[in-house]
């Protein structure tokens, strides 16, 4: 064939770090053969900041913050993980109050985190109104997070052993006035983009993970239900008194980006269901469990995982019998689930990567840590 | 496993780190923590004292106070060493099962022990049987699903690194670690073939740990950039000791830490 300027074959194409839609500092690189994707490779660690080492040099109760700035758009999450994991170390549990609480606030955030993921999305598939809805409910949980324990985003809500803080005069209410709004709002999100033609023809089909793919790379959470696995650690495992609510696990069968945007919509509404439950029976009694003023676990190790926003969080940690975490290991759900990224988009298109960085739900905080 | 509380001291990259962490962690802890306290250099003096000696690990680097430290750690030492009781070792119990008795048959004196420890179970393998457990958990157990690969690094002992993988099998819902122990410079056989996870997990593994993996596709670090040249989660590399490094590598001036 000749050699004309037409006849390019393959182009390799840089997108990020600074890029808009790959929320965050990720680099993708792309090899394409026209519009077609042939691979792609992920370059991170832009955001890299040693957790797991500052970890070892810190006392128990010090590192607690710092797992807020990993998942930062779930903060609670993040510390209820680690919460736990020392918790087990240590062989105390936090009191049913304390439970209770924790789980109101861990669901909000859920809520949150899927809100900016929703308004995030949208707005990567071209659709600018859901991303102000969105961010205008997750308002309503930020403020109750910050009447809480004044904190909006990285909240440090909670201690190891269960609560510092008591919830505040008009806590129950609040939340039961969010959760009654927030229901009509998650009709109104999917009046705009459910059945939306557009919205339907640009997810459906596109980045397909299938269940035996899902166990292959190991991706969890979201991802995993909408390929037909139903599997949430919440009942697998259940923590914090999980146990005692009633709620459903959303499940799709297909795979793709619009099934995993389903999945996550009706994770919105179980949460809020889990929300109300809880409030109403908030147990009385003490928030925090006997730890100490100085936690010294005894030598050995534990693995604990929760179902984060994003899939399963889990703390692997080594504790010598000092003041201070021998080893933390932090397994975070969007590092993993990012490794399928390759996957997906192979045979897509270039404007399906960007739609499926989306539905990935990353956040390059807890993925480069 | 630890059994090394006075090793901790004596050899550890941080052997300061240690004492000068503890008043921080506040007064309770009586005996050791004293001395450490007294010896401890004015940094620690005002209203925050956890955040200063922690923070850096107030490690051996610094030429100046070195001697001081090393005085303080001294001191300390024996006292550290005199006073705790608990035992060093982790305190797990035999785990026995279907699981373990179909292993055992399966791969003989390969499985080293089943433990059990805060109602977690794993086992410990010997290095060469890893990748080979791995697939038998999977193809024959239904463990499917490889959570996590990670690392511990325990540099006193003659096999100082510790590599965990943890494994999950949906049909069962059960969750189990598996751990072999390898000296300096082993690479141990990759597990990509078996669970394609593995892959970025152990890259991080090799980043912050420099163990490589033996037929891994694609052995480059991950998170570090290619040009880092230590491996930051070895107990020797201290923060303090890396960031004085960088900064001098590439701004070339002393670093204010």
């Amino acid at each position: 064939m000749a050699d004309t300027f037409l006849d390019s074959t393959e182009l390799v194409l840089n997108m990020g770090p600074q890029h808009p839609s790959t929320h965050g500092v990720l680099r993708v690189i792309l090899k394409l053969d026209g519009e077609r994707v042939l691979g792609t490779e992920c370059v991170i660690g832009y955001l890299h900041r040693g957790v797991e080492k500052i970890a070892e040099n810190r006392t128990w109760q010090m590192f607690a913050p710092y797992v807020d700035r990993m998942d930062y758009v779930a903060a609670v999450s993040n510390g209820l993980g680690y919460c736990l994991a020392v918790e087990k170390l240590l062989g105390v549990e936090a009191p049913p109050r304390a439970q209770a609480v924790r789980v109101i606030l861990t669901e909000l955030n859920r809520i949150a985190s899927h809100l900016l993921w929703l308004g995030t999305h949208a707005l990567d598939i071209g659709a600018i109104t859901p991303l102000f809805y969105c961010m205008r409910e997750r308002e309503y949980v930020l403020n109750i997070y910050e009447k809480y324990c004044g904190a909006r985003l990285t909240t440090h809500a909670f201690r190891i052993g269960g609560l510092q803080y008591e919830t505040y005069e008009g806590f129950e209410k609040e939340c039961l006035e969010f959760c009654d709004l927030f229901e009509k709002k998650i009709d109104e999100y999917e009046e705009l983009l459910t059945g939306n033609r557009i919205w339907q023809q640009r997810l459906t089909g596109v980045g397909i993970l299938t269940a035996e793919d899902c166990k292959e790379y190991g991706v969890t959470g979201p991802m995993l239900r909408a390929a037909g696995v139903k599997w949430d650690i919440r009942k697998a495992q259940p923590y914090s008194g999980y146990e005692k609510y009633d709620f459903e696990i959303p499940v799709r069968e297909n795979g793709d980006t619009y099934d995993r945007y389903i999945v996550r919509m009706q994770e919105m509404r179980q949460s809020v269901r889990i929300v109300r439950q809880a409030v109403a029976d908030i147990p009385a009694g003490p928030i925090l469990a006997k730890v100490g003023k100085v936690i010294k676990p005894p030598v050995g190790e534990a693995y604990v995982s929760i179902e984060a926003p994003k899939g399963e969080l889990g703390y692997y940690v080594v504790s010598d019998g000092s003041t201070q975490p021998y080893r933390v290991r932090i397994r975070p759900p969007s590092f993993v689930n990012l490794q399928a990224l390759d996957k997906m988009c192979r045979g897509a298109l270039v404007a399906d990567v960007v739609a499926i960085i989306g539905t990935t739900d990353i956040v390059l905080g807890e993925v480069d840590r | 496993m630890p059994d090394d509380t006075k090793p901790e001291g004596a050899s550890a990259p941080e052997p300061t780190s240690e004492p000068a962490a503890k008043p921080g962690a506040e007064q309770p802890a009586p005996a050791e923590a004293q001395p450490a306290a007294e010896a401890a250099p004015a940094a620690s003096a005002p209203e925050k004292p956890p955040a200063a000696p922690a923070a850096g690990g107030q490690p051996a680097p610094k030429p100046a106070p070195a001697a001081k430290p090393a005085a303080a750690a001294g001191a300390a030492k024996p006292a550290a060493a005199a006073a705790p009781k608990a035992p060093a070792a982790m305190a797990a119990t035999p785990w026995e099962s279907d699981l373990t008795r179909a292993l055992k048959e399966e791969f003989g004196d390969q499985i080293l022990d089943f433990s059990s420890y805060a109602g977690q179970n794993f086992l410990a393998a010997k290095p060469e049987a890893a990748v080979p457990i791995l697939e038998s958990l999977k193809e024959i157990h239904d463990f499917d699903y490889l959570v996590d690969v990670t690392a511990v690094h325990w540099p006193d002992k003659p096999e100082p690194f510790e590599i965990v993988y943890i494994v999950y099998s949906f049909a069962r819902n059960e969750r189990i670690r598996m751990k072999i122990r390898i000296p300096e410079g082993y690479k141990p056989r990759t597990a990509v073939p078996v669970h394609l996870t593995a892959n970025w997990l152990e890259r991080e593994v090799y980043d912050m740990f420099g163990v490589e993996f033996e037929g891994h596709p694609d052995m480059r670090r991950i998170l570090l950039p290619e040009e880092w040249e230590t491996f930051p989660l070895r107990k020797e590399n201290s923060i303090l000791k890396m960031d004085q490094h960088w900064v001098q590598e590439n701004l070339g001036i002393e670093s204010g830490q």
